[in-house]
């Protein structure tokens, strides 16, 4: 199989310059590997450091030292600990996905435009793009009469499937989740739960963190559990 | 091959005042001050190097009087820096420096090559002349010269901008903040530039109106995949926009990196600092 991420001995310190340079361990030797396909699991307690390793792949936040192999399809294999920011741009825009536990949103930007908008910065045409992000929105059961609307009004469920619907449009080959579920009641969870099935037996590649262990049981290949910004691999129960 | 930047900004210094010898080291965030005390030179910008990628939305950030809107005001020929060089990619194949250009070329560069929105609509119109006519302007400057196909082309602007089309030959001094902002954003997009310039256009506008002025930046970007420079000291502005950014202080650039980046983990005292206050 092949290895879609690798990361090595990842370390994430934040100085705090105004106090004092005061330095703040995010996350510590971390360790893991990811093929294509899998789906890891990340748990560990309130500021273990998970959402660190994430936003650490993702860039939002600069590594202190280790690496991050991502073997992109289009940039072969590159270190994003390393990459210059246009490579990272590149991979975000087309490669990786990142789903946090809110969605960001323009406040005047209807449902409709905002997936069509990643299809558009990823390169494709307008009306291919509108096409493209209707079945999209289709597929992740929102409301028809809700396209044209501004997503900041929508309930919190409806946020999270638009959500999804962006990311999952660019058919990332690296998916990174942060709590997505987070914020939903537990029926709410369940259609999320189905989703990542199906996004998970159509081979997309995932890195998640989620706070109960029962939800990702059923997808999960690998655990690993963090604390105090160490990784450690456990069972799957 | 690596891409090229559209447009490519190596070392630009613009001071006010006589200078010495010692504006540079004795100015900057280190020190917090941009005025020389040796000669009391104000360094306005020093050794700003930008690089800014075709159909992407560059921000730059920063307090009050850190040299933002100089540096736009160089890049539009408005203000003449006193160093530094930049290339166009679709002028002179990007091999000739801009700044050191005829003045008649660069006249064509900015009626041809560029788009720029001021934060004060009085800077970029004229309010006492119909919309449609400051934009026949923009047109006429960048070689336009049959009035049918100014006219279509004002119009055509007017829906890009949404504009009620019926307000063509109305004057913009009898127009909301929001409209005349939308008037010199059709303006500044006539001539169809690659690169648009935009210094604070938002500021001083409601929340509603601003939300549909960075609607209409975004989908401009989105649909004409024109590249811009967008000035803000609005973090939020610039997060909903871009998706590099630059950190201005007292001339410099102090930090330049991914957006998201640059917010939740800047690197710099001055940006932890600017982030904490701004935020
Ligand atoms: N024409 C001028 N003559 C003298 N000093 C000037 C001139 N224009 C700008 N400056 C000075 O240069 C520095 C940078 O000004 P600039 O207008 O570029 O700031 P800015 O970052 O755009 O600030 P703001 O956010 O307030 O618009 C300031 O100290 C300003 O007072
Ligand atoms: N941007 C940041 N700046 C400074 N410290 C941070 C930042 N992000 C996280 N931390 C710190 O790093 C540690 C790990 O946090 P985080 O990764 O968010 O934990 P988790 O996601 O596991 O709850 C915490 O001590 C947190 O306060
Ligand atoms: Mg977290
Ligand atoms: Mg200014
Ligand atoms: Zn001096």
């Amino acid at each position: 199989m092949r290895v879609i991420l690798k990361v090595t001995d990842l370390c994430k310190t934040f100085t705090l310059h105004r106090l004092n340079q005061r330095k703040i361990i995010g996350c510590q030797n971390i360790n893991f590997t990811v093929q294509q396909g899998q789906f890891i699991g990340i748990t560990g307690k309130s500021g273990a450091g998970k959402t660190t390793v994430l936003k650490c792949i993702y860039r939002t936040y600069l590594p202190s030292s280790g690496s991050i192999v991502f073997n992109s399809a289009l940039q072969g294999e590159i270190d994003l600990a390393q990459s210059d920011v246009q490579q990272i741009i590149t991979v975000r825009r087309q490669e990786i996905g990142y789903i946090a536990q809110f969605l960001r949103v323009l406040p005047q930007m209807t449902a409709l435009d905002l997936v069509v908008e990643t299809l558009l910065a990823k390169g494709d045409h307008q009306e291919q793009a509108v096409q493209q992000a209707r079945a999209m929105l289709r597929h992740f059961q929102i409301p028809a009469k809700l396209w044209d609307a501004y997503p900041h009004t929508f309930s919190g469920g409806e946020k999270l499937r638009l959500n999804l619907a962006q990311a999952m449009i660019k058919r990332p080959r690296l998916l990174l989740l942060d709590e997505p579920t987070a914020a939903l009641d537990e029926q709410s969870k369940a259609p999320v739960q189905e989703m990542i099935i199906e996004l998970k037996k159509s081979g997309t590649t995932m890195v998640g963190i989620f706070h109960d262990l029962a939800f990702m049981k059923d997808v999960v290949d690998s655990n690993y559990q963090i604390s105090q910004g160490c990784f450690k691999e456990v069972g799957i129960a | 091959m690596k891409e090229q930047p559209l447009l490519k900004v190596r070392n630009l210094n613009k001071v006010y005042g006589r200078g010495c010898t010692q504006c540079l080291a004795l100015t900057g965030p280190a020190v917090d001050s941009n005025i020389c005390p040796a000669c009391n030179t104000i360094i306005a910008c020093a050794g700003i190097d930008l690089d800014v990628y075709a159909g992407e939305i560059i921000g730059i950030v920063g307090e009050s009087g850190s040299g933002k809107s100089t540096l736009i005001k160089c890049l539009c020929f408005d203000e003449m820096p006193d160093a530094g060089e930049a290339y166009l990619q679709n002028f002179a194949a990007g091999q000739t420096n801009i700044f050191a250009v005829s003045s008649q070329k660069k006249r064509w560069l900015r009626n041809h090559r560029l788009g720029i929105v001021y934060q004060n609509p009085h800077l970029g119109l004229r309010l006492d002349s119909s919309c449609g006519g400051n934009i026949a302007e923009k047109l006429i400057a960048a070689d336009w010269y049959h009035v049918g196909k100014i006219r279509t082309r004002a119009k055509e602007l007017l829906k890009k901008t949404k504009l009620p089309l019926e307000r063509l030959d109305d004057l913009p001094k009898n127009f909301s903040g929001g409209m005349q902002q939308r008037v010199q954003i059709a303006k500044a997009l006539a001539n169809n530039p690659p690169l648009l310039l935009l210094d604070e256009v938002t500021t001083g506008l409601d929340v509603s109106v601003q939300a549909q002025i960075l609607d209409l930046i975004r989908q401009i970007q989105q649909r004409l995949g024109i590249a811009m420079i967008v000035v803000s000291h609005d973090f939020a502005v610039i997060r909903m926009l871009t998706e590099r950014t630059l950190v201005m202080k007292n001339g410099r650039v102090v930090e330049s990196g991914l957006t998201d980046q640059v917010m939740e983990d800047p690197q710099h005292a001055y940006t932890q600092l600017l982030i904490n206050s701004m935020l």
